[in-house]
């Protein structure tokens, strides 16, 4: 009973210092927008970095959206839909989640380990000792990067995606080109672009601010950064992976 | 030095691929302003409006020539009335052209589909189209077919 009270504080105090953590972060920021060499960096680390991966997978995945699509919906006879059906789930559900897992997978770990191995060699102490603040030097344009290049990594893997979708069913599956993208156009809205983008926002956030503080607060032993690692990416999936049910359940009651 | 401009471009490329996509997704999937700059709106009454939505297509010989404006109950006469907004580009519909509501496929979405009068006389912004025919309702059809049967 006494372990369990334990457990359950000790999670509230985690939970709180994480908020405490995120406003840090978010009050430093504009100070650390205007040396923007320091975020622009870390938007190359997380960002550019990730871009291959985010290409192939985005197109594998519209790839098989449109063969998945084409066989289904050929059923009811009702293939023309295809470009509607592959840009919908792509907008609103695929690209962000999928974005953000993969996100996590190689940017998140990246800035875990890297803030984490940063705590073992007591860099961030030494940077302390020389008066330089490590949530300002180190966690906020990591944090920035992060958060920055989520929304871009997101649209880039949905536009491709769609691409993908496009090879399969036009030219392999003979879906005709007119009917897949006026269908598309036709019946995709501007909130559903929005909702996309939204979706995109906030994963970004959340993701950067778990891998940053999961870095941040590594226990300093090899172990203890290996731990950070992991912890943060399943962390990240769980958290996305709730944020979006429920950022879709508002936007379904609101729309 | 070539560290940095390593960083710079790679940053500098991303960003742009990132708001090109942006870009593609606001303008190339969907149709927002394809209809709203030159279009004219007519209205039409129908008795029964079946499955039919805002934003469904609106068809002449089955090309889309505008799209389901918006729809709305008359209390008075109980019937629907469906405001069509047709692309300026075909402002050449007879007036006295007729309106139904009809189904792509056996169990895909409705749209109203037009067909040209005779009429010298165009249909321009505010008309009503005066002949129209309701969706025609499954279930109705299945009734009358019992009834007919079992008058044999």
């Amino acid at each position: 009973m006494r372990d369990l009270w334990e457990a359950f504080t000790g999670f509230l105090r985690t939970f709180g210092a994480l908020q405490l953590f995120l406003l840090r972060l978010i009050v430093e920021s504009p100070r650390v927008l205007m040396r923007p060499r320091l975020v622009t960096q870390q938007i190359f680390n997380a960002g550019a970095l990730s871009l291959v991966l985010i290409m192939v997978c985005g197109f594998f995945v519209g790839a098989v959206i449109g063969l998945q699509g084409h066989s289904n919906l050929a059923r009811f006879g009702s293939e023309d839909i295809l470009g509607l059906f592959s840009a919908l789930s792509l907008m609103k559900e695929l690209g962000p989640v999928i974005t953000a897992l993969l996100f996590a997978g190689r940017a998140g770990t990246a800035l875990a380990s890297e803030i984490g191995l940063m705590r073992t060699t007591d860099q961030l102490s030494a940077m302390e000792m020389m008066a330089i603040d490590p949530v300002i030097r180190v966690a906020t344009p990591r944090f920035l990067g992060g958060a920055i290049s989520m929304p871009l990594l997101t649209a880039i893997f949905t536009s491709v995606g769609i691409l993908g979708s496009w090879v399969v069913g036009v030219p392999l599956l003979g879906v005709d080109a007119g009917a897949f993208w006026s269908q598309m156009q036709a019946g995709v809205g501007t909130a559903d672009v929005w909702e996309g983008i939204l979706k995109s926002i906030v994963f970004g956030l959340a993701a950067s601010l778990i891998a940053v503080w999961e870095g941040y607060n590594a226990i300093p032993t090899a172990e203890g950064v290996g731990r950070a690692t992991t912890r943060t990416v399943v962390i990240t999936a769980v958290v996305i992976l709730v944020f979006d049910f429920m950022i879709t359940a508002m936007a379904i009651s609101l729309g | 030095m070539q560290q940095t401009k390593t960083v710079e471009i790679g940053t500098g490329a991303f960003v742009a691929l990132g708001f090109a996509a942006l870009f593609f997704l606001a303008t190339q999937t969907t149709s927002i302003q394809r209809f709203e700059e030159g279009s004219y709106d007519v209205t039409a009454r129908f008795d029964n409006i079946g499955g039919l939505k805002e934003r469904s297509p609106v068809a002449m010989a089955g090309v889309r020539i505008g799209r389901v404006e918006s729809i709305v109950f008359d209390k008075d006469r109980y019937e629907a009335i469906v405001t069509l907004r047709i692309d300026s580009r075909y402002d050449t519909l007879p007036e006295d052209s007729d309106a139904s509501i009809l189904t792509a496929g056996l169990l895909g979405s409705q749209y109203v589909g037009l067909q040209p009068g005779g009429s010298d006389v165009f249909l321009g912004d505010g008309d009503r189209l005066e002949f129209t025919q309701s969706a025609i309702v499954l279930e109705n059809l299945i009734g009358k077919f019992l009834v007919n049967s079992g008058e044999d």
